[in-house]
């Protein structure tokens, strides 16, 4: 019971986790919903599978699997920033295209990697996966509060302000969607390696797994500080597992209904806030009223600021 | 220092909609000219500095800083030049990162932004000693959002951001016109003070004409396009806002239109 609701789950979240952090990368620091991330995942597996059963060392195969999915968000980021194409429609363009691009990769639909050795071969996952996701939290926290991931942040937050102070805001888009995307795809050639095979179609519905992870684990644990979001971005990863393993115990739920699950779940996570935040204001607004009203002399306007 | 010769910025041109913004401007500013610009409705004052920031470029016409042009850069790459403050307070600062943040993007103008931590001990201090200036207690908060300032904290750090890294030439764009009267005052003392102190050259844009009249060595007047008046130093001292709005309706045969005018 514990194994299959907490050990599995926290296994494979922690995999997804890097997903879920390329996501957290393009839908919350640069605001672009990137889904490119469908085709690079399938990329990083493709990669990482081909490589492996051609005599690679598996890390090897993980290092240019992260470097192809960073080619292929460059790719999307060129898109959107130089051909002015609209963002969520560079995303689909690249996904399509990488479709055909991972079978030209893998050579055939399916890669199995049972007989290779992978970087989890003699290694429990648990062993090996924490240390892997918190060096790369850390990195990218890092690299968030340098110079550099700073242009980046501000990209996402204040495009024509940091233009003002000299960033080319189209190089600093690319850098990030890259970034994103190497991720994913590092997530996907670790998924490979621990289930055992690359398949062309590992990759559909990644981004609203991704989605999932980051919403419900910013909204779990916070998302105050780049720091706190990573952190809870990667726990978001793991409570999704959780989640998922706890709703598929339900007995008329199949397998098959996994997605459904998952787009209900972010729906929820997306809808939910928005609401509570709504009827916040309102009630706030109701009582600052009333009591503007109870005060005859009328208010001391005190709060400045503009309008805009 | 900057120099603009014969620019023009024409909008949808050979269409119905044709606008002149811009037709044969000519400008020159000396270092350490601090010049107000005013002008009616449509008189190309945004478009004069988006053509000097690189927002837009002109259809002719050149424009230079110390003798070198400039007028095919973009915006980014010119920014190490030029510091900009926007009429809107939302406008200059980045919302969702800390105010010691947003004064280390300020502080890498127009260089390369590699792999060094933003906030280092020592920028913290530079920032420290710099936020004091404005005298509104931001340097005890260096790790606030600027999303939690008020929109005339947000100004005066957007100001600093915009000039304390020394700009070659500083664009104010009624950088006052969206904040409340109180407001509006202590950023047009800031924007003083600061400009004096490290001696600025500084085009502001203003609606305040009594603003434009008090502040700076220079006054240029707009309209239609076309700098229809140039006031030295020496003629702005005797200027008031009667003898500003006389001149207007001599020069262009009617009454300044400008629904957003404050006649002080």
């Amino acid at each position: 019971m514990l194994d299959s609701l907490l050990w599995g789950p926290t296994e494979l979240g922690l995999m997804y986790a890097l997903m879920a952090l390329g996501v957290y990368i393009t839908f919350r620091i640069l605001d672009f919903p990137d889904l490119t991330v469908d085709g690079s995942f399938t990329t990083g597996a493709g990669i990482a599978a081909y490589m492996i059963t051609h005599g690679s060392s598996p890390w090897v195969a993980s290092i240019a699997a992260f470097a192809g999915g960073m080619a292929a968000g460059a790719c999307t980021g060129l898109l959107h920033t130089k051909g002015k194409i609209n963002g969520l429609l560079s995303g689909i363009l690249m996904m399509i295209a990488l479709y055909s691009i991972n079978l030209r990769i893998m050579g055939r639909p399916n890669i199995s990697l049972i007989k290779e050795e992978t970087i989890f071969t003699g290694v429990a996952v648990l062993a090996i996966m924490p240390v892997i996701v918190i060096a790369i939290k850390v990195l990218l926290d890092v690299y968030l509060h340098t110079d550099q991931g700073l242009s980046l942040r501000a990209t996402g937050d204040n495009a024509r302000m940091i233009r003002s102070f000299g960033a080319n805001t189209d190089i600093t888009k690319i850098i990030g969607i890259s970034l994103s995307n190497g991720l994913v795809a590092l997530s996907g050639a670790l998924i490979a390696q621990q289930s055992g095979f690359a398949d062309i179609s590992m990759g559909i519905g990644m981004i609203v797994i991704g989605l999932a992870s980051v919403i419900i684990g910013e909204a779990v644990f916070g998302a105050k500080s780049v720091i706190r979001a990573t952190l809870a971005v990667v726990l978001g990863s793991i409570l999704y597992r959780v989640i998922v393993a706890i709703a598929l115990r339900i007995e008329w739920l199949d397998t098959s209904d996994l997605k459904l699950i998952t787009a209900l779940i972010v729906i929820i996570a997306l809808v939910f806030p928005s609401v509570r935040k709504h009827m916040k204001q309102k009630a706030n607004a109701r009582k600052r009223s009333a009591q503007l009203l109870s005060q005859s002399s009328g208010p001391a306007l005190t709060k400045g600021g503009a309008p805009q | 220092m900057i120099e603009i010769s014969k620019v023009s910025k024409l909008f949808n041109p050979g269409t119905v909609d044709e606008k002149i913004a811009l037709i044969g401007i000519d400008l020159k500013l000396n270092p350490g000219d601090f010049v107000t610009v005013i002008g009616s409705n449509g008189a190309g004052k945004s478009t004069l500095m988006n053509i000097i920031s690189g927002v837009m470029k002109p259809d002719t016409g050149e424009v230079s800083i110390d003798g070198g042009t400039i007028t095919q850069l973009s915006e980014h790459r010119r920014a190490k030049w030029i510091g900009r403050v926007f009429q809107d307070p939302m406008a200059g600062t980045a919302p969702n990162m800390s105010i010691e943040e947003n004064m280390a993007m300020a502080y890498k103008r127009g260089q390369s932004r590699m792999f060094q931590f933003g906030v280092t001990r020592a920028r913290k201090e530079l920032f420290k000693q710099q936020l004091r200036k404005l005298g509104i207690g931001l340097e005890n908060r260096l790790r606030a959002k600027v999303g939690m300032l008020s929109g005339g904290e947000r100004q005066a750090l957007s100001l600093l951001m915009a000039t304390f890294t020394k700009p070659q030439i500083l664009l104010l764009d009624e950088h006052t016109a969206a904040l409340d009267p109180a407001r509006a005052e202590l950023i047009t003392q800031l924007t003083e003070t600061l400009v004096r102190e490290m001696n600025l050259t500084t085009l502001m844009v203003t609606h305040n004409m009594e603003q434009a009249i008090k502040l700076g060595n220079r006054l240029i007047m707009m309209d239609k396009g076309r700098i229809i008046l140039d006031v030295d130093a020496k003629q702005k001292k005797e200027l008031t806002v009667e003898k500003l709005l006389g001149e207007f309706e001599r020069i262009s045969g009617r009454k300044l239109a400008d629904d957003r005018v404050v006649l002080g």
